[in-house]
């Protein structure tokens, strides 16, 4: 249900944005306004959310240790998975979102289908739980940590390539990326590995919340209207780059307009264009609301950008409050005969 | 074992499949051995917490108070401003799903609301509906949920069926930690009066007498001097355990369990007979005479009324520093919380070990050393006279209890303790352990006979990992540095792993130890005969 409303939803965006493209009068809406607009939610929308994030304290350093804590110096400390330096959280937090670490560590627990019963006697003599059950056994699994890592590097070196819609000259080192992209010579005009790996990543990760039960369970319409947006959004590039050829130069004269605030729309950008750029608004403005500003939030989590300092150094609450306690004084009032009795030193004999 | 606790093989009946199609149904059935009791008003009375009354869970009438929603509403809205890693994890998401096998207790019950990325949703779903625009827009299309009683029985139900023990946090790619998430649902929990009695009987206890177990002055006196008699008939030599004493150097603070439980005692043995050992000039406090904390598990306010008399003591009897004994709960407090709350703790002083000159600069601010850090340094010194040979009998496995592993980082000097004092030791597999092992399945208060299934169930993924290793090599022991495992661990293992026992690491010490003077040991800290091998076992050398 939630898959196939999502679906709908993005259809309809489709649809939308190739009739904004079609009708003479909706051209420049779709292609000046709409984008216009989408960019400006995005960044003040994203400002927002991460200046709300940053206002909000941090009352106490929490980082999750993944590794040997700094202590006694013959001690092999983990730097990096339980960082005590600037560097070691530099480097924890850069390994996080440039190679997704702790997806890494992924693995997948299965319950045995049939009870095992336990093998016999050991070399020590020791009897072993004679009782057959089934087990937990643990596998690999770097499906979701390959698929995550291929989206999200190959989206950045697409958007890193689109730099030649939008900058005259291209600078050379986007004609670089682009050649190492097309490095296969595939085709004409060069496929690039990048458009492969994009639509193998999504497609897998779409795949798995449609068939995997547990994953499906979890997953929300918002979780299938990203994957439909980014499908379209890269699909429609994909035809207009292998398939539809349309011109190209009347697009990059949209783009230049955009972002040199002298839009034009040219008679003869295609519809398929304004499908992509549509797709793209939509994924812009829909980014601050929604669980895409994960990209940002990555970076604030307290889990994994603070140091394992915590005896070291001390955390200061901004807001750490005097609370009701119980004193010295109270309990040596209520016990007193007893701690007399006890042969106990008192404070007030 | 109650006579209705199911079989191990019913328990392993686990179906990984969801049955329902989502979760947004709230829900909950309130089954006989899957939830905790509900906590009695005179403990809240006497914490002074809100809406203290008679109830049980599975009532259909919680007598919540007639405004619960505009306080369960409004105390979000406080924390959500208050707590950056509260409001991160309601945006972050992207329900990836990866944290959803690394739960103890999804895996041991296969109920899809225990899959991390689901308990955070059952409140996410709240956060939705009332502080963002979509949600309030769409609604259930969106994931957004009203704020109902069913969902509060839910969070209920699902936020005291979380140990807090941060497995999770390690596997998300975005460090989301649903103890974060659990710690915030059970403080909104409290505000209307729903919590449970084996978390707030022992908060209202240790408010007032120091310890979770109510223990006063002079019960505790007895208890420790029990311990020196009893280890004088061990060893033969009488040795002093001070209280209450005024200019010592080291404050030495323990979990309450360890003067009152088994197999707790024989760890408390082993300090003793380690500090006499040493001549460590030391002294329990009678009032700080509990180092866990179930504030914890509680609200972070609780925390800190409950975590003021460490600091407060020290000062008053004017030590130089504190040493902390063997709980993991205790040390997620003193790590990452006690100086926020409570410090600066500038009437201490940097710790130095008395013995070895050796400065832990790393608790230069909270001035608190772990006792596994303490006499890890000891031994690197040489400055203790270690026999492995008495601990033969045992092949050793060590546990990571989840609070010193993925909120501290100790990790090696329990291992290094282990092979200075036994010569057997065998690791459990590798995503077992460390940064990545599994709760016993009863911590964070959940630990009380009522609950037994579920914590079979949450401690099934452990207690499979304690198989392995009991199988391939005979492991009998299982050895860790938390109380709450040591009083959980027993009847779990029972259970799961007939023929494994569990032990503190300075049990083990305290076993290997060669005290001056005294008599020749011929039993361990149990009283048991020790059952040495010939010298040259026939594996691992002596690591130390």
């Amino acid at each position: 249900m939630n898959a196939l409303l999502s679906l709908v939803a993005v259809s309809i965006l489709v649809a939308l944005a190739w009739v904004g493209g079609s009708v003479a009068s909706l051209r420049s809406v779709f292609g000046i306004v709409v984008p216009a607009a989408a960019v400006a939610i995005f960044v003040v929308g994203l400002a927002a959310r991460v200046t709300r994030w940053a206002l909000t304290p941090v009352p106490f350093r929490i980082p999750t240790t993944c590794g040997q804590q700094r202590t006694l110096p013959w001690i092999k400390a983990s730097w990096i998975e339980s960082p005590w330096t600037r560097a070691g959280v530099v480097v924890r937090m850069a390994l996080e979102v440039l190679l997704f670490r702790s997806l890494f560590r992924n693995t997948q627990a299965a319950m045995t289908a049939e009870p095992i019963p336990a093998a016999g006697q050991d070399a020590h003599g020791a009897a072993p739980a004679a009782r057959g059950l089934r087990r937990l056994v643990y596998g690999e699994e770097k499906w979701l940590w390959l698929a995550a890592l291929a989206f999200h590097w190959s989206f950045l070196v697409v958007l890193l390539r689109h730099l030649r819609f939008v900058v005259e000259p291209p600078p050379a080192w986007v004609d670089a990326i682009a050649a190492v992209d097309g490095f296969f010579q595939v085709g004409v005009p060069v496929l690039y590995m990048t458009d492969v790996l994009l639509l193998a990543a999504l497609g897998y990760l779409l795949l798995r919340r449609l068939v995997d039960a547990r994953i499906r369970y979890l997953s929300l319409l918002q979780d299938y209207f990203a994957l439909y947006l980014l499908i379209g959004l890269v699909g429609s590039g994909v035809l207009m780059r292998y398939f539809v050829r349309p011109d190209v130069v009347a697009i990059k004269e949209l783009a230049l307009g955009l972002v040199t605030f002298a839009p034009v729309v040219p008679a003869t950008v295609s519809p398929f264009f304004f499908v992509h750029l549509t797709l793209v608004s939509v994924l812009l403005a829909y980014f601050p609301f929604s669980k895409l500003v994960h990209m940002a939030g990555v970076f604030l989590s307290p889990t994994r950008n603070l140091a394992n300092t915590n005896r070291m150094r001390r955390h200061v609450n901004p807001w750490n409050y005097p609370v009701k306690v119980h004193t010295y004084e109270e309990w040596e009032d209520e016990f007193r005969d007893k701690i007399k009795a006890a042969g106990l030193p008192l404070e007030k004999a | 074992m109650a006579d209705q606790t199911p079989s191990p093989e019913t328990l392993t009946q686990v179906e990984y499949r969801p049955r329902a199609k989502n979760w947004l149904d709230p829900h909950v059935e309130f089954r006989r051995g899957t939830f905790c009791y509900s906590a009695l008003p005179k403990s809240l009375k006497a914490l002074d917490l809100p809406n203290p009354r008679e109830w049980q869970p599975f009532h259909r009438d919680w007598k919540l108070p007639p405004d619960w929603k505009a306080i369960i509403l409004e105390g979000m809205k406080d924390r959500l401003d208050r707590f950056r890693s509260f409001r991160l994890f309601m945006d972050i998401c992207v329900r990836c799903g990866a944290c959803a096998d690394k739960c103890h207790f999804y895996l041991g019950s296969g109920d899809p609301k225990n899959m991390p990325v689901v308990r955070a949703e059952l409140i996410r779903s709240v956060y939705r509906r009332y502080f963002t625009t979509a949600g309030r827009l769409f609604g259930e299309a969106v994931g957004a949920r009203e704020l109902t009683e069913d969902v509060l029985k839910e969070w209920f139900y699902y936020f005291y069926q979380c140990t807090e023990c941060r497995r999770c946090s390690v596997f998300c790619p975005y460090g989301i930690d649903t103890a974060e998430v659990t710690m915030i649902g059970r403080e909104l929990l409290n505000l209307v009066g729903c919590n449970i009695n084996w978390v707030l009987e022992p908060v209202a206890n240790c408010f007032r007498t120091g310890n979770h177990l109510g223990v006063q002055p002079h019960g505790f006196k007895d208890s420790i001097d029990f311990a020196v008699d009893e280890l004088e008939e061990i060893t033969g030599v009488r040795i002093e355990a001070p209280i209450n004493k005024k200019g010592a150097e080291i404050l030495f603070v323990v979990p309450s369990a360890d003067y009152f439980a088994s197999p707790h005692y024989y760890t408390l043995l082993g300090y003793l007979l380690l500090f006499h050992e040493i001549g460590l000039d030391y002294t329990f406090s009678a009032f700080a005479s509990e180092g866990g904390n179930f504030g914890l598990f509680t609200s972070h306010e609780m925390i800190k009324r409950l975590n003021a008399k460490i600091y407060a003591e020290a000062k008053r009897l004017g030590v130089k520093w504190i040493l902390g004994g063997e709980c993991g709960h205790m040390w997620r407090v003193l790590h990452q919380y006690m100086d926020t709350m409570n410090g600066p703790a500038d009437f201490l002083e940097v710790p130095v070990s008395p013995v070895t000159g050796t400065r832990f600069d790393n608790t230069a601010s909270t001035r608190m050393v772990h006792i596994c850090e303490f006499t890890a340094d000891l031994v690197r010194h040489n400055r203790l006279r270690l026999d492995p040979t008495r601990n033969d009998k045992w092949r050793v496995t060590f546990h990571d209890s989840c609070n010193p592993a993925r909120a501290m980082g100790l990790l090696e000097e329990p291992r290094y303790l282990i092979r200075a004092t036994c010569r057997h030791f065998h690791e459990m597999p590798e995503n077992t352990i460390r940064e990545q092992t599994f709760c016993c399945g009863s911590g964070s208060g959940l630990g009380t006979d009522e609950n037994l299934e579920m914590r079979l169930r949450g401690g099934f993924p452990r207690a499979n990992a304690v198989r392995y290793v009991h199988e391939r090599h005979g492991v009998n022991l299982l050895a860790c540095i938390c109380a709450i495992d040591k009083a959980t661990l027993p009847p779990l293992l029972e259970y799961w792993v007939p023929g494994v026992e569990v032990a503190g690491i300075h049990e083990l010490v305290g076993n290997a130890l060669i005290v001056k003077g005294g008599r020749e040991r011929t039993t361990d800290l149990r009283g048991d005969p020790f059952e040495r091998e010939a010298p040259a076992a026939e594996e691992e050398p002596v690591h130390a």
